[in-house]
């Protein structure tokens, strides 16, 4: 909410020596929890700028654009008679202006020679339009009052005397405070809780602008029949009538000027007034053209199908949820939103309803939600509005309308509903004196306590002790009806410690209760990632937000369960609706990202939460139970909820593309490959202790002929790595040969201790097999084959030569196989490590048609 | 060789003359000293301390001498054979350094040239930070606790005191999940873990809670719809808003140095009560040392206590959360938040792979 300074400053009971400058305001204010986000001071005017009454106005005609000539009484003692006066009377100057908003005999803001408005804009006498223009004559925005350029600034009649200095009349030695109000506190939503709030920072009196009284008629009887339905929820609905306004009686200067220093646009006296009270009092205030309305004032739920047309000349589909307030034409306002168009009050209204609400917030907070209707009576409502100000703000509007327009106020007052005068007291709330100090951790004076509570408005009483509270002496508070968040000890407790200023609350660091560390799991998920950066890999973070698109791209097939996705009801970017349910397109888009930016080697990882959506149950209906808020839930209750989510496996993937060993003096480089993919991988899969296995597979996006599974060795699937398939890249416009891995975390075993080796000290023996086999037997098979066969004795096989060629055959290649061989209790003979050896071979053999080479 | 000799001069024997021994000894000075490479020098060495060299024929002749004579004509042959080594290891000593120093400048490299065969790998600054803070709280005896991305609302909401249709709801921008009856969300906040927490384990707790968050912010250079936040939680007897200040103050300074402090001003969430912005004291704030919003806290609001079935009268608590977007922004001097997100490797690599 924007406000000036001077407006809150008029609330609040400050020694004329004692007033606070206006960053002095921001700073008290922020300090009692107000999130003041700008204090703008209205830009200095310095020079001669007085009042002036335009005497006569020539227009140029023979410009593309309307101009001006007029002359402009200035007062006698800033009139120039000289020049082209052409015997004109002393105290005017000519002014060529190129505004037409005025008329003669208006009165309006001149700057003069020698005067400098906002943003060094130097006044002089100059030429123009063949004519000397001798000042000028003003514009809001030319005086920093706000943005509105539309046309000069013409004051109401009678507001001021030609000569008269406009600095002050126009309030321009002051500053706007622009302040964002938590949603708590809906009463700080006008100038009268603000004030409120500085009075306590400043800890000075405060005069309550509700309490201003007004020379009204006596209520006397209704201003207008009016019936609450029930289901309406409505709380209060307060009417008055006024007669016989002057549809053309502007709005008094002052107000004006407040409006537009709170953003809000002058439009007409009755607009104004209604808008001015809300700010004023924090009330949305609604006037209807009483000529336009039909018979009695129902409020009630919509009917289904029914319609309105809101004043921003829209017509709306109401849901049966939305409150309306209805004559017997049928709806006339979208209650606590928007009013209605056809009621509107217009230029030739004179008689006028006012209307005061109060509405359920819920209510009001889905049908601004509902119709996209953020208005600043909805953002009260939301917000709570203080139930028992609808009668002093009606009162306020009625008499300010009778004040400025000449109207008439009729004594006929309504007021309907459970919260018509008099208006229910809140709740007490009772609170042991010492929970404050308990709270803070220090402690405060007694009368302190008090004393903030009353301030804030709360009925304090002081119990010496409250039986129920173990004998510790205690209050009983009874909040404002603007407080309706004070309901519980915890919430004066707030009020006492803010007030009291959290700057007296002392620091200590307490003895946290001894933790175990991090969990296994979660030094795992650390080790792989810096095992992966340790490898060459940078880590990239990229969206979760993904096309559907991208599973085509992925070349996945139609049932493939990636393909099941989580949606979002409300996503930012339409195309990107879904949550990834697989990390590699956002590795993919980095890669398309850093490439395009001219980094072609590039090696990408990422660990993160996928969503798995499980597959739609039938006859589910996906209906989350409702739990309560009041007490904890019972477990199955949670179970539900908890079992209701998707999976979310943390997963980690890399990317490869371009070089892995960069060319160098040293020699040439090396591409990055399927095996690197696959060594990432099983990087990841020994920091758990597991020694992956690969087995070749077919798995979309990788190439089918060089994709490999990698599996636990109980068979549990932990993922794939490999090169893309080609197809994927092209699409992606990925570069050739990109290769990937990604594997699910959560499958890998977290084993917290691993069991010490006996590390033999006898020497080993070292053998090579050279194995001839059918090019298409997998080397980790023969590896396999060989470990079994070698039993205990076989240390390590490791394969160090791949070859093919004519002399093994065609369809043959030949694998060696660097073979370790060590016992644990002594040293191996050759002839012992040869049969050990030999029987691997055999094993080999057996299994895979293997020979000798 | 004749057998043992009493009458037998060594005067008399040719090879144990002095003289003829002197002569060995300088014969062999100048020999070493003329050779220039250790390879001349070492074929020299047979002729002047190889058996057939003047002084290991000498020395064969001394058991031919009387007991009495061996004695002397011993010690002298000695003195010459050590006088001879002695020469050969002096010259072998410079050989050695001159030749040292030669192939050694032959070796010589240019030791700018790169040694960058493989790309050195990097992480991610908010997987930095995140771990860094965690481990600052560890360090206090705080553990580690974590929970989904997509949550249910009422963990994200309700049970934290979010009232359905208040404007505390929709502050929070959140994405919500298809379909609408499903009461799921993208977390907007590392809060539900709170909740877990505290559904989950015995009490005391003590947590922080480091996780990736979702706002339906666009994405520009200080917003970014998928951030990360960490979170504390403590729920123990006797937790004071003091504690809380203690806590801050000990964070702040593990963070930004000895001198940083935290201020508090008043504000307001829906899961504690009473609430405030966290301000830190920021000494390498860019024009100057200041404060700079760092995040939101408070005392834990009885009704989340309430929700998670602890008792609000014999337990009390405080929460505090930080972006840590928002951290690695201004202690890092981070110009655009775009950059966290696109994955240029010249960005994470800037982080190399601390802590």
């Amino acid at each position: 909410m924007r406000v000036p300074v001077s407006w809150l400053l008029q609330h609040v009971d400050l020694p004329p020596d004692g007033v606070p400058s206006a960053d002095a305001v921001g700073e008290a204010l922020i300090r009692v929890g107000l999130e003041v986000e700008d204090v703008a001071p209205i830009p200095a005017t310095t020079g001669p700028l007085v009042v002036g009454r335009v005497r006569s106005i020539e227009e140029l005609t023979e410009y593309k654009k309307p101009i001006r000539y007029c002359r402009v009484d200035v007062g006698p003692e800033h009139g120039d008679t000289g020049g082209d006066a052409e015997g004109e009377g002393a105290g005017t100057r000519g002014i060529v202006c190129g505004a037409t908003n005025f008329v003669e005999g208006d009165l309006v803001v001149v700057a003069l020679p020698g005067a400098v408005l906002p943003g060094d804009f130097a006044i002089a006498a100059r030429t123009t339009y063949g004519h000397v223009s001798d000042g000028m004559i003003c514009a809001l925005d030319e005086l920093g009052l706000g943005d509105d350029h539309s046309g000069i600034l013409v004051l109401p009649p009678g507001t001021a005397d030609p000569g008269d200095d406009a600095t002050a009349l126009l309030g321009l030695d002051d500053a706007v405070l622009d302040i964002a109000v938590t949603p708590d506190r809906g009463y700080c939503l006008s100038v009268r809780g603000l004030a409120r709030e500085l009075a306590c920072a400043l800890d000075a009196p405060y005069g309550d602008p509700a309490l201003l009284g007004h020379d009204l008629p006596a209520a006397d009887g209704d201003a207008w029949p009016v019936r609450l339905e029930p289901e309406s929820a409505c709380r209060r609905f307060v009417a008055r009538r006024v007669t016989d306004l002057d549809p053309t009686a502007p709005s008094p200067w002052w107000m004006r000027r407040r409006l537009l220093l709170c953003g809000v646009r002058p439009i007409s006296l009755a607009v104004d007034v209604t808008n001015y009270v809300m700010l004023e009092l924090g009330q949305p205030m609604h006037a209807y053209d009483a000529s336009a309305v039909r018979g009695d004032i129902v409020v009630r739920r919509a009917a289904a199908d029914e319609k309105i047309t809101t004043l921003d000349d829209v017509q709306r589909a109401l849901d049966p949820d939305d409150v309306v307030i209805t004559d017997e034409s049928g709806p006339i306002g979208l209650a606590g939103v928007m009013g209605g168009g056809p009621t509107e009050v217009g230029a030739g209204t004179s008689d006028v309803l006012l209307e005061a609400g109060v509405w359920d917030p819920p209510s009001v907070a889905r049908t601004a939600r509902r119709h996209r209707l953020p208005s600043e009576a909805a953002r009260r409502y939301e917000r709570e509005v203080d139930p028992a100000v609808a009668r002093a703000a009606t009162d306020r509007a009625a008499w300010l309308l009778a004040h400025y327009g000449g109207a008439t106020v009729a004594s006929g007052v309504t007021d309907e509903g459970p919260f018509s005068d008099p208006v229910p007291t809140p709740a007490p709330v009772l609170m042991a004196l010492d929970l404050p100090d308990r709270v803070a951790g220090r402690r405060y004076e007694r009368g302190a306590v008090v004393r903030r509570l009353s301030q804030i408005g709360c009925g304090v009483e002081v119990a010496a002790a409250d039986p129920g509270d173990g004998g510790a002496a205690g209050l009983r508070a009874t909040p404002p009806t603007w407080r309706p968040d004070l309901t519980r000890p915890a919430d004066l407790v707030e009020e006492v410690l803010r007030l009291e200023g959290y700057d007296g609350i002392p620091s200590e660091l307490p003895a946290a209760h001894p933790g175990t560390g991090l969990t296994l799991g979660q030094r795992r998920r650390r080790q792989v990632s810096r095992a992966l950066a340790d490898a060459g890999y940078d880590e990239v973070l990229p969206s979760p937000f993904v096309a559907p698109s991208v599973f085509d791209a992925l070349g996945l097939d139609a049932d493939d369960p990636r393909r099941r996705a989580l949606r979002l009801a409300n996503p930012l970017d339409a195309d990107r609706a879904l949550m990834a349910t697989t990390l590699l397109p956002g590795l993919l888009d980095a890669v398309v990202r850093n490439v395009s930016r001219g980094l072609r080697d590039l090696a990408l990882y990422q660990v993160g939460q996928v969503v798995r959506p499980g597959a739609e149950e039938p006859g589910s209906t996906n209906q989350a139970p409702v739990l309560p808020v009041d007490s904890r839930p019972d477990d199955a209750a949670i179970a539900e909820v908890l079992a209701g989510l998707p999976d979310q496996p943390l997963r980690v993937g890399a990317v490869l593309a371009g070089a892995w060993d960069r060319a160098g003096w040293w020699g040439p480089g090396r591409a990055a490959d399927w095996a690197d993919a696959i060594e990432a991988a099983r990087l990841v899969g020994r920091v758990y202790g597991a020694d992956l296995e690969v087995a070749a597979d077919r798995h979309a996006p990788w190439h089918p002929g060089r994709c490999a599974a990698l599996r636990l060795p109980d068979g549990t699937l932990v993922g794939h790595a490999g090169e893309l398939h080609p197809k994927v890249l092209e699409t992606l416009g990925l570069p050739a040969r990109t290769c990937a891995m990604e594997l699910e975390l959560d499958r890998l075993p977290l084993v917290e201790v691993r069991p010490s080796p006996a590390v033999s000290p006898f020497p080993p023996v070292l053998l090579d097999v050279a194995l001839v086999l059918d090019a298409d037997v997998p080397a980790a098979s023969v590896a396999t084959a060989l470990r079994d066969g070698g039993g205990d004795l076989l240390e390590d096989v490791r394969l160090f030569d791949v070859y093919t060629g004519a002399q093994v055959g065609e369809g043959k290649r030949s694998l060696a196989f660097a073979l370790r061989l060590r016992a644990p209790d002594r040293t191996l003979t050759l002839e012992e490590a040869s049969a050990r050896r030999d029987a691997a071979v055999a094993t080999a053999a057996e299994r895979h048609g293997a020979r000798l080479r | 060789m004749s057998g043992t000799n009493d009458l037998y001069d060594p005067k008399q024997v040719a090879a144990l003359d002095p003289e003829t021994l002197d002569a060995a000894r300088t014969e062999a000075s100048a020999a070493f000293a003329g050779a220039t490479t250790l390879e001349a020098l070492t074929a020299l060495k047979p002729a002047h301390l190889g058996d057939r060299s003047p002084v290991l024929t000498a020395r064969r002749e001394i058991g031919a001498l009387p007991p009495q004579a061996r004695s002397e004509s011993g010690k002298r042959v000695n003195e010459v054979r050590q006088a001879i080594q002695a020469a050969y290891d002096e010259r072998h000593a410079v050989l050695s350094a001159e030749r040292d120093e030669r192939v050694l400048a032959e070796e010589a490299v240019d030791v700018t040239l790169p040694g960058d065969r493989h790309a050195r790998g990097s992480r991610h600054p908010l997987t930095q930070i995140s771990e860094r803070i965690a481990d600052i709280f560890v360090g206090m005896g705080y553990e580690v606790a974590e929970g989904p991305e997509v949550e249910s609302e009422w963990l994200n909401f309700d049970a934290l005191n979010f009232l359905p249709d208040h404007p505390a709801r929709t502050m929070q921008d959140t994405f919500h999940v298809e379909p609408p009856a499903a009461r799921q969300v993208l977390r907007t906040h590392t809060s539900p873990v709170q909740i877990r927490t505290l559904l989950e384990r015995d009490l005391p707790v003590w947590v922080v809670c480091p996780g990736r968050t979702f706002r339906t912010d666009e994405l520009d250079a200080t917003h970014t719809p998928v951030f990360h936040q960490v979170e504390g939680l403590a729920v123990d007897e006797g937790i004071t808003m003091a504690h809380l200040k203690g806590t801050l103050d000990a964070f702040a300074q593990a963070m930004f140095g000895r001198e940083s402090v935290t201020r508090l001003r008043p504000s307001f969430f829906p899961f504690t009560e009473p609430s405030a912005e966290v301000d830190v004291w920021f000494p390498e704030k860019r024009g100057g040392a200041g404060w700079v919003e760092w995040g939101g806290c408070g005392m834990v609001d009885p009704n989340v206590l309430r929700a998670c079935g602890v008792d609000p009268d014999k337990y009390s608590g405080f929460a505090f959360g930080m972006g840590l977007e928002r951290t690695l922004q201004f202690r890092n001097g981070l110009p655009d938040m775009r950059d966290m997100v696109e994955g240029d490797v010249r960005f994470t690599s800037a982080f190399a792979v601390e802590p």
